[in-house]
C-alpha cells in the first residue's frame, strides 16, 4: 500500500528526514515512536502533503504510484488521512458542515455526485455512535472550545466518515484520559480491515495496548534506526531511548 | 446645475405645499440651510477621507417621483424574510405601498412617518424625538429638510413585539436616476422589547442614491435589535445615517451586513444616556468588483458603568474598497466604561484596499477599553487541515473565509435572519455548504 524509498525531507534548509525506507502492506498497523524532535510528526506530514516541508530525495509510493507531486487534498482524496496532533480550530464551521464537505468534495473529485442528504444522515449517526459522540456536539463549530479527547475523538470521528485506506494518527493518545483512550482505539480498531493500514505514531507504548502493532519502528534523527515486532514497544518503555542512541552510535 | 443647487431651489417647491403649522416647519428651514452651507462632504474632510460621492453626484436625479409606481408581492417576496409572521413597513419610490406593507396601531404604532407628521395625536412625540438625536451634519440635514416618509414605530413600555419589523424601500427605476430621503423614527419605551429589519433595495439596474435617517430611542431597559440587510444591485448607493439614544441599562444592538451596492457608507452613532447601558455593534462585509463600503462608528459613553462591543469583519476582493473609522468617546464621568473594538480584514485580491482607523478618546481613568485591527491573509495551519480532508484549496480558501465572518452571526437572535444572511454570505463565497442539521 505505502512505500518510502530514502526519504529525505527538510523546512527551511533545515534537514529532519535524512533516509527513511518503510513499507507498509493492506491489513497491518504499524507504530512509529522515538524521542522528541526524531522527525516522527514530520514524517506524518510529509506523507500527508504539507507544502512547508521540501523533498529532496527519495519517493512515497501509494499503491504503486508516486505521489510527490500531488497537493494535500489530492492525497487525500486517495485515501490518506491524517489524525492531527493539534486539530486546527475553525470558528463558525460546525463539525457536521466540515464533515459533508470533506466527504462531498472528495466524491465529487472522484466523479461521483453528493451524497444524498438522508445517506449522509445515517453516516453521521453511525459514525458518532461508533465514537460515544453526542448529536449536540456536531453542531459545534470545528474544534473550538473542544477539550483535549474531544478533539481527538473529532479526528477519528472524521477518519471513520471518511473511511481512508491509509490512516497516520499522529500523537492521537496525547491529552487522553484513559476512557477518551479506550473509546478512541476502538474505534480505530473497528474500521480496521484487510484492506486498510494503520500508522500510528506515537512516543508512549499506552496507545499500543489497545491498538496492537505488527511493526514497531524506533525513529531517531531522521531514520528508522530499529525495527521489530510489538515486544519493542515494551522494550522502549521500560528502558527509555536511550539504548538505541547507543547503540546508533557504537 | 448640479446636484446640490437643484436641491436647494427645488426645496421651496416642497416646504411650499407642507402645512404651515408643522412642528417640522423651522426645524427644516434650519437644516436646508446647514445643507446649503455645508453641501455635500468631500475628501477634504478628515471623516470622508477614503470615501468619495463625488461618482454619485453627477446623476440628474429625480428628488420627487412624479408616478406610483405598483409592484407585486411575488417580484419583491425574495427581499423579504418571508417565512416569519413579520409587520412590514414597505415604500416603493419613496412612497408607502399599502398593499404590501402589514402596519399596526393595536396597542402600539407601526406605521408611517407622513401619519405621524401631519395627525394632531402624534405631535407631541414628533415634538419630544424628532430630530432630537440626529446631528447636523450636512447629510442628515439634507435628510431633515426633505423628511416626510419613512416608517415610525412608537412601542409604548412594557410591551414585548414578538413580530420583527420590516422596514423596506424598493426602487422601481421608473425613474431614470432616483435620489430617496427616508426617514424613520422608533420610539421604544421602557422594559420593552423590538426587532426591526431594515432593507433598501432595486429592482432595475438604474442608478438610486439613498441618504437615509433613522433616529432610535431606547428608553429604561428597553432592548433593541437592529438588523441592515445591505444587498442591493451595483447601480445602487446607500448612505445610512443612523442615530441611537439609549437610556439606562437598556441594551441596543445593530448589525450591519453589506454585501452589495456600488457605495456604501455607514454612519451609525451610539449615544450612552444613562448607566449600565450595552450597546453592540457588528458588520460582515463582503465586497469585489469596485464596491465600496464604509463604517463610520460612534460610540459616545457619557455615564458610568456601561458597555460598547464593536465587532466587523471584512472580505475584499478584485478592486474592491473599504473603510472601518471607529470612535469611541469615554467622558471624564464615565468611569469603569467596557469598550472592545475589533476590526478584522481579509485582502483577497492585489488591487483590493481597506482603511481602518480605532479612534479613541478617552476621558475617563478607571475604564477597560481596547481596540485591535488586523489585514491579513488566511491561515496556512488551518488551510492544510482543510485540504488534508480533501476539500481543494479554492474551496478551503472559501470555507476558511466564510468561517471567519459567519462568526459574527453569533449574536444575531432571528434564526431567520441568520440562516439567510449564512446562505448570502455562502452564495457570495461560493462555498457548497448544507444548513439543513
Amino acid at each position: 500500500m505505502l512505500k518510502i524509498n530514502n526519504l529525505h525531507a527538510s523546512v527551511e534548509d533545515k534537514a529532519i528526514l535524512r533516509g527513511i525506507n518503510l513499507e507498509v502492506k493492506p491489513g497491518e498497523v504499524h507504530a512509529i515512536m522515538g524521542p522528541n524532535g526524531s522527525g516522527k510528526s514530520t514524517l506524518a506530514s510529509v506523507i500527508a502533503g504539507k507544502e512547508e516541508y521540501d523533498v529532496e530525495e527519495g519517493e512515497i509510493l501509494l499503491e504503486g504510484e508516486n505521489i510527490d507531486d500531488l497537493a494535500a487534498e489530492e492525497r487525500a482524496h486517495k485515501g490518506i488521512f491524517l489524525s492531527f496532533q493539534y486539530p486546527v480550530e475553525i470558528p463558525g464551521v460546525s463539525v457536521t458542515n466540515f464533515i459533508k464537505t470533506a466527504i462531498n468534495e472528495t466524491r465529487k473529485a472522484k466523479g461521483l455526485d453528493d451524497m444524498p442528504a438522508n445517506e449522509m444522515l445515517k453516516l453521521i449517526r453511525e459514525k458518532s455512535e461508533l465514537l460515544e459522540i453526542d448529536r449536540k456536539f456536531l453542531s459545534r463549530s470545528l474544534n473550538e472550545g473542544f477539550s483535549g479527547g474531544e478533539k481527538k475523538r473529532n479526528e477519528i470521528f472524521q477518519m471513520a466518515m471518511l473511511e481512508p485506506k491509509l490512516a497516520i494518527l499522529d500523537e492521537t493518545d496525547s491529552g487522553l484520559d484513559i476512557d477518551a483512550l479506550r473509546i478512541v482505539a476502538n474505534g480505530v480498531n473497528k474500521l480496521k480491515s484487510k484492506d486498510n493500514a494503520v500508522i500510528v505514531i506515537t512516543h508512549y507504548q499506552r496507545l499500543l495496548d489497545y491498538i496492537v502493532p505488527d511493526f514497531v519502528h524506533v525513529l531517531h534523527n531522521g531514520r528508522i534506526v530499529k525495527s521489530g515486532p510489538k515486544e519493542l514497544a515494551h522494550e522502549l518503555e521500560e528502558k527509555g531511548y536511550d539504548w538505541i542512541k547507543e547503540e546508533v552510535n557504537a | 446645475m448640479d446636484l446640490k443647487d437643484k436641491i436647494v431651489s427645488s426645496y421651496l417647491a416642497f416646504e411650499d405645499h407642507l402645512d404651515d403649522n408643522s412642528p417640522l416647519h423651522d426645524i427644516r428651514n434650519e437644516a436646508i440651510k446647514i445643507f446649503e452651507q455645508k453641501g455635500f462632504p468631500s475628501k477634504k474632510e478628515e471623516a470622508w477621507k477614503y470615501t468619495s460621492l463625488n461618482s454619485l453626484l453627477k446623476h440628474n436625479y429625480s428628488l420627487f417621483p412624479k408616478r406610483d409606481n405598483a409592484i407585486e408581492y411575488k417580484d419583491i417576496k425574495q427581499y423579504l424574510i418571508h417565512d416569519i409572521d413579520s409587520y412590514k413597513i414597505i415604500f416603493i419610490d419613496g412612497k408607502y405601498s399599502s398593499h404590501l406593507s402589514e402596519t399596526t396601531h393595536d396597542g402600539m404604532d407601526v406605521c408611517l412617518m407622513s401619519a405621524a407628521l401631519s395627525k394632531p395625536k402624534y405631535r407631541l412625540i414628533i415634538e419630544n424625538y424628532f430630530n432630537k438625536v440626529a446631528t447636523t451634519d450636512s447629510l442628515t440635514s439634507l435628510n431633515t429638510a426633505f423628511s416626510s416618509e419613512g416608517a415610525y414605530i412608537n412601542i409604548p413600555k412594557n410591551k414585548l413585539v414578538e413580530k420583527p419589523i420590516q422596514i423596506v424601500h424598493f426602487s422601481t427605476g421608473n425613474e431614470a436616476a432616483l435620489m430617496l430621503q427616508p426617514r424613520n423614527l422608533i420610539v421604544v419605551g421602557e422594559n420593552s422589547h423590538v426587532q426591526i429589519i431594515e432593507r433598501h433595495q432595486s429592482l432595475t439596474e438604474n442608478p438610486v442614491l439613498t441618504n437615509s435617517v433613522t433616529e432610535v430611542f431606547a428608553a429604561k431597559r428597553a432592548i433593541v435589535d437592529y438588523y441592515k440587510v445591505q444587498n442591493d444591485k451595483e447601480s445602487a448607493s446607500l448612505i445610512d445615517n443612523t442615530f441611537i439614544n439609549q437610556k439606562q441599562e437598556s441594551h441596543c444592538s445593530v448589525h450591519t451586513f453589506s454585501f452589495g451596492g456600488k457605495l456604501t457608507r455607514n454612519n451609525l452613532n451610539f449615544f450612552q444616556n444613562g448607566e449600565r447601558i450595552d450597546s453592540t455593534l457588528k458588520g460582515v462585509t463582503i465586497i469585489g468588483n469596485k464596491q465600496h463600503v464604509d463604517h463610520n462608528t460612534l460610540v459616545h459613553h457619557i455615564e458610568p458603568n456601561c458597555e460598547s462591543h464593536q465587532d466587523y469583519k471584512g472580505i475584499f476582493g478584485d478592486s474592491a474598497t473599504g473603510v472601518f473609522n471607529g470612535r469611541v468617546i469615554v467622558n471624564k464621568e464615565a468611569q469603569k466604561t467596557n469598550a472592545f473594538q475589533s476590526n478584522n480584514n481579509i485582502l483577497v485580491s492585489d488591487k483590493a484596499s481597506i482603511n481602518t482607523k480605532p479612534q479613541l478618546e478617552i476621558f475617563a481613568d478607571d475604564v477597560k477599553c481596547s481596540h485591535g485591527c488586523t489585514i491579513g491573509q488566511l491561515d496556512e495551519s488551518a488551510m492544510f487541515y482543510l485540504r488534508s480532508r480533501g476539500i481543494p484549496e479554492k474551496e478551503a480558501k472559501a470555507l476558511l473565509m466564510y468561517a471567519f465572518s459567519n462568526n459574527v452571526l453569533s449574536s444575531v437572535k432571528i434564526p431567520e435572519i441568520k440562516q439567510r444572511i449564512t446562505k448570502i454570505i455562502a452564495n457570495k463565497l461560493g462555498v457548497r455548504i448544507g444548513f439543513d442539521l
